[in-house]
């Protein structure tokens, strides 16, 4: 009866009630109420299976880090007693880095708000246009840096520019998804005085909702541009320019020395961006 | 100037003209910014030189484009270990366990990182561990991780786990911060014991933001372990990119179709489950 009644007023019975039924309780008064069954069986019966299924596809074997953890403190060891004479030949790549996450974060940041603006459905009232635009970053986002920075390699050489490309990809899909989603949350009311003011949606858009929208856009530049130098710094295993290469040739060489230096500087660098950046996004907000 | 507007403005309401002379001028301001953001792009830019398209540039971008349009329909639904969806099973394999551990390692991290619950120089010590872990890239942790393991999937295991604990514990202290401990006082009064106060003032707080945050993760490492691959940890990266060395763009496409629906479907999931833990 009780679902009868719920159906009525459009709820609609989540499937593990129909499938195991509420159980029926007589109160000491007489009445009767219904307890859904508990939920915690079947999650964990479903929890222990995905591990099982995880452990059996990874051959996962803890024995193995114990019986050779000892090369892994090995490494780390010589990882933490950097190689200091090795710096000179560390700040170029680094500085590549740096510039390439820069320019292709301000790139991407930029070619993100056009479409991200079509892709809010406050302003673009077709709904076709808005779904498949979405539809379209979200692919964008899904691809991995690493392999669009390996596509870009193979098409435009190997090199910065197609590290800066892939960041500005990357930072393209990142951007546009915030953006759409805080340019949905703004006051509509100041768009819609203008337009009923006689402007058309551009001036509107650029007037009412433009300075809604900036401090927000420039904190989640900040923040791309946080996430991209980290980034950046891997980018160079495929050839795509910056510190990567190094780190890559450290290690083929087992020179891990050389290789905590790189990391060092990476380490200093990401750390002063991230401060500068994170107190930047604080005045903005 | 200024401390003249200042002043009519203590004095009576302003016309819409003179509020508007009145406005802020930080012209000076925004031009610094401007010079800065000038400057920085300038110098960035002399690093990035576009040198034309490589030699066989053109040949890639077409064979890409082919590739997503006709995917190798034998790999897409091929059931061994050589096909996609074997790949892509341990693609989430890898990204489950390595969650998973990651997500338990960091609640002693967190614990011991929040200086509401451990004295000062704790804290500090563990905020610090926290960052080295989080500098070092995942690529770089997988290389040092390969050493131990060998090159298989349970490498990609080991590296997540040690990476996750670096953005998990950042967001478990968040939410330990943001702890209640009214409600602790209030169990208290009604004479809990210390038990009791953790499992029913504690406990009910920080999981769903604990699992939030580990599903939340769950999602980047789904993404991480496809190019972990790349450096032979296990997964689809690295089918993938012997698959681009050798130009078969038909494989190659039908890869990428793997990765791109698997990555949809597991973000459509987790966001639903989030939305949903954070409304209670």
């Amino acid at each position: 009866m009780l679902k009868k009644k719920k159906a009525a007023e459009g709820y609609r019975v989540p499937l593990f009630d129909r499938v195991f039924k509420p159980e029926l309780i007589t109160l000491p008064n007489g009445h009767t109420v219904l307890r859904p069954r508990s939920r915690t069986p079947l999650l964990t019966v479903v929890i222990v299976a995905v591990i099982w299924a995880s452990i059996q596809l990874t051959g996962f074997d803890l024995g193995i880090i114990v019986r050779r953890g000892y090369q892994f403190t090995f490494i780390l060891k010589q990882i933490f007693q950097p190689n200091f004479s090795y710096f000179p030949k560390v700040i170029s790549p680094l500085m590549d880095t740096i510039k390439m996450s820069i320019l292709g974060s301000v790139l991407g940041a930029t070619l993100a708000l056009p479409f991200s603006v079509i892709a809010s459905t406050n302003i673009n009232r077709n709904g076709w246009s808005v779904a498949a635009l979405r539809f379209l970053l979200n692919i964008v986002r899904t691809l991995p840096t690493l392999i669009i920075a390996k596509f870009a390699a193979l098409i435009f050489g190997l090199g910065t520019f197609a590290g800066t490309m892939a960041i500005t990809v990357f930072t393209f899909g990142v951007v546009s998804k915030m953006m759409y989603e805080a340019i949905e949350t703004i006051d509509m009311g100041a768009f819609e005085a203008m337009e009923s003011a006689g402007g058309n949606k551009f001036q509107a858009f650029w007037t009412a909702c433009f300075p809604q929208i900036l401090p927000t856009y420039l904190s989640y530049c900040l923040y791309s541009l946080e996430m991209n130098i980290r980034a950046a710094a891997i980018l160079g295993y495929v050839g795509a320019g910056g510190l990567g290469l190094l780190i890559n040739e450290r290690i083929g060489w087992r020179d891990y020395n050389g290789l905590g230096m790189v990391l060092l500087a990476l380490f200093v660098v990401v750390f002063i961006i991230e401060n500068t950046s994170q107190y930047l996004r604080r005045k903005l907000s | 100037m200024a401390k003249k507007t200042n002043k009519m403005l203590a004095d009576r309401p302003l016309s819409i003209e003179e509020a508007y002379e009145a406005r802020p001028r930080l012209w000076w301001l925004y031009t610094l910014i401007l010079l800065i953001v000038v400057s920085l792009l300038t110098w960035s830019g002399t690093a990035v030189e576009f040198k034309g398209f490589a030699k066989k540039g053109i040949e890639v971008a077409k064979g890409v484009g082919y590739g997503l349009i006709h995917p190798d329909k034998n790999l897409l639904f091929n059931l061994t270990s050589e096909g996609v969806p074997y790949q892509l099973f341990q693609t989430v394999a890898i990204a489950v366990l390595g969650t998973l551990i990651g997500g338990v390692l960091a609640v002693p991290f967190s614990f011991l990182a929040s200086d509401k619950i451990v004295p000062r120089w704790v804290a500090f010590i563990t905020n610090a561990v926290i960052l080295v872990i989080r500098t070092i890239p995942s690529l770089v942790w997988a290389l040092v991780w390969i050493r131990v393991t060998g090159p298989n999937a349970f490498c990609g295991v080991v590296t997540q786990s040690v990476c996750s604990i670096g953005m998990i514990s950042k967001m478990y202290i968040t939410a330990i911060a943001d702890i209640d401990t009214r409600i602790l006082e209030s169990l208290d009064a009604s004479g809990c014991t210390t038990f009791q106060k953790i499992r029913y003032g504690i406990l009910p707080q920080i999981i769903p933001n604990f699992i939030s945050t580990v599903i939340y993760r769950f999602d980047i490492n789904v993404k991480d372990a496809t190019t972990l691959g790349i450096v032979g940890a296990g997964g689809i990266g690295a089918a993938l990119v012997q698959c681009i060395n050798s130009s078969r763009w038909s494989m190659v496409g039908a890869y990428l179709c793997g990765m791109v629906v698997l990555m949809l479907v597991i973000e459509f999931f987790s966001t639903r489950i989030r939305n949903r833990l954070t409304r209670g």
